[in-house]
């Protein structure tokens, strides 16, 4: 495997145009959480042509909802929760600016279009790895929506966050070239196969 | 007659639930070092290794292992010889989950269906209570994560469709999921009854230790296949690509009717955390 690819935020066309699937990253930077509710309410700020509570040129979204943070701790576990929920709101965002989404699972055909039109990226971090993900962010600071609790949208410094190139903006998709790569006939003719003894 | 009081059964399920939601199990564990030790897949195997190291940090330092610390299932096995003293059992779990959700610094994830408010202490759970024979009181408390909980299904085949059929809708489910579900996990299947059933045999089936077949050989053997045949799907660790996708088919049984063939698809991510108390 190749070395990873240091990315830092705010990133450009330029920065993103370079990525391609299957890349190795390590982000650092500033990244804003939202997931569900956050995005439907940005939706209908964005519809209703109200003021965002955040920026969005060059921005990079994380779908996480964290665990309260323990005392001295800045946050909890904070994994990437599934994206597929904010396919319907993703494409208004990208056209907007937003240059990256942090998650895990495979995105629809609208976004998968709308980051390939306004050049934008889509980075999996490790889903059930909430502790492992949480030591990439030094920094977490409320920046709207706090009644919805987790939900709400905050503010991440992250350093080195691992994570890995899935939908590039050039038609690249590491969910259809990576299974494509493994899939086997069944019965297979390889012998160590599954990774339990048998039955 | 043997007398349990509710402040016991409190205390049992807070405590059951603050340390499900940081200890991975031993065998998810064990299961994960043997898929990392056969995983073709570089980029595969580096999760499986991030997964493993995941669980060495949550534990440690009792940090959640996912995010998600889910909704609490509770499966309750009710002698018909304890007679429960001091209030309410429902509520005595509801009190626990409430508890251990808060003193554990773990997500409150559950709201109202209509208005999406959050509930704000993850309760109600949800209780399955099994009357039996003697003096018992288990309880096996799960955390469920709905990344996986969403990509379950139920569907009511027709006899003609035989286990082929149920067979066929358990792989396509797991393909479809793709990499939604943060494989690889364990697929619980339930098989039979009614549609309600089938789903709630599906959920008992996660609760069987990571990789013990069925004691049935018959279903052990169809483990095994479907095992090995969701394994060639080729997902891999995260939907990333390779051969790990699931680490277990888990199937529970019963009779059904002469109509149908009810099949239920409960998918469980790595982060399968249960834990159980005799009181």
């Amino acid at each position: 495997m190749d070395a990873p690819v240091r990315l830092q935020t705010p990133l450009d066309n330029a920065a993103v145009e370079a990525l391609r699937s299957g890349q190795r990253i390590l982000l650092s930077g500033i990244v804003y959480t939202a997931r569900d509710a956050a995005h439907k309410r940005l939706v209908a700020a964005i519809e209703a042509g109200d003021p965002l509570p955040l920026p969005l040129e060059g921005q990079v979204i994380y779908y996480v909802g964290p665990t309260p943070p323990r005392p001295g701790h800045v946050i909890g576990a904070a994994g990437p929760t599934t994206s597929y929920r904010m396919d319907p709101y993703a494409p208004a965002l990208i056209a907007r600016g937003l240059k990256a989404m942090i998650s895990k699972g495979a995105r629809g055909s609208a976004v998968k279009e709308a980051m390939r039109t306004f050049k934008a990226v889509y980075l999996a971090a490790i889903g059930g790895a909430g502790a492992l993900m949480a030591r990439s962010v030094r920094a977490a600071e409320m920046v709207a929506y706090p009644d919805l609790g987790t939900e709400a949208i905050r503010r991440l410094v992250v350093a080195d966050m691992p994570l890995i190139v899935v939908n590039d903006v050039h038609g690249g998709d590491l969910y259809v070239e990576g299974s494509a790569a493994y899939r086997l006939p069944f019965p297979s003719p390889e012998k160590r196969l599954t990774s339990l003894p048998p039955v | 007659m043997r007398t349990i009081e509710t402040v016991k059964i409190v205390e049992t399920v807070r405590d059951l639930v603050m340390r499900a939601a940081v200890e991975l199990g031993d065998d998810v564990l064990a299961a994960l070092a043997r898929a990392k030790a056969v995983e073709p897949s570089p980029t595969g195997a580096e999760i499986l290794e991030r997964l493993i190291e995941n669980a060495a940090i949550a534990r440690h330092e009792r940090i959640p292992i996912c995010q998600d610390t889910g909704m609490a299932v509770v499966f309750v096995t009710l002698g018909q010889e304890v007679h429960i003293a001091g209030g309410s059992l429902k509520e005595a779990i509801h009190e626990g989950v409430r508890r251990g959700y808060a003193d554990g610094y773990l997500r409150m994830s559950v709201c109202d269906p209509l208005t999406r408010r959050n509930t704000g202490d993850n309760t109600p759970a949800v209780i399955h209570i099994d009357l039996v024979q003697g003096a018992e009181l288990r309880l096996d408390v799960a955390l469920k994560g709905f990344g996986s909980e969403n990509m379950s299904r139920v569907t009511m085949l027709p006899p003609s469709a035989g286990i082929e059929g149920a067979r066929d809708f358990v792989v396509e489910r797991v393909a479809e999921a793709g990499p939604n579900p943060c494989p690889p996990g364990i697929v619980g299947v339930g098989l039979g009854g009614t549609m309600e059933m089938a789903a709630i045999l599906a959920k008992k089936a996660l609760l069987r230790p990571l990789g013990a077949s069925h004691p049935d050989p018959r279903i052990g053997r169809l483990e095994t296949e479907w095992r090995e045949r969701i394994n060639c799907l080729g997902i891999g660790p995260q939907g990333l690509g390779g051969r790990t996708t699931c680490l277990a088919v888990h199937i529970d049984a019963m009779p059904t009717h002469i109509a149908s063939i009810p099949v239920a698809v409960n998918i469980q991510c790595h982060a399968s955390r249960h834990l159980s108390a005799d009181l």
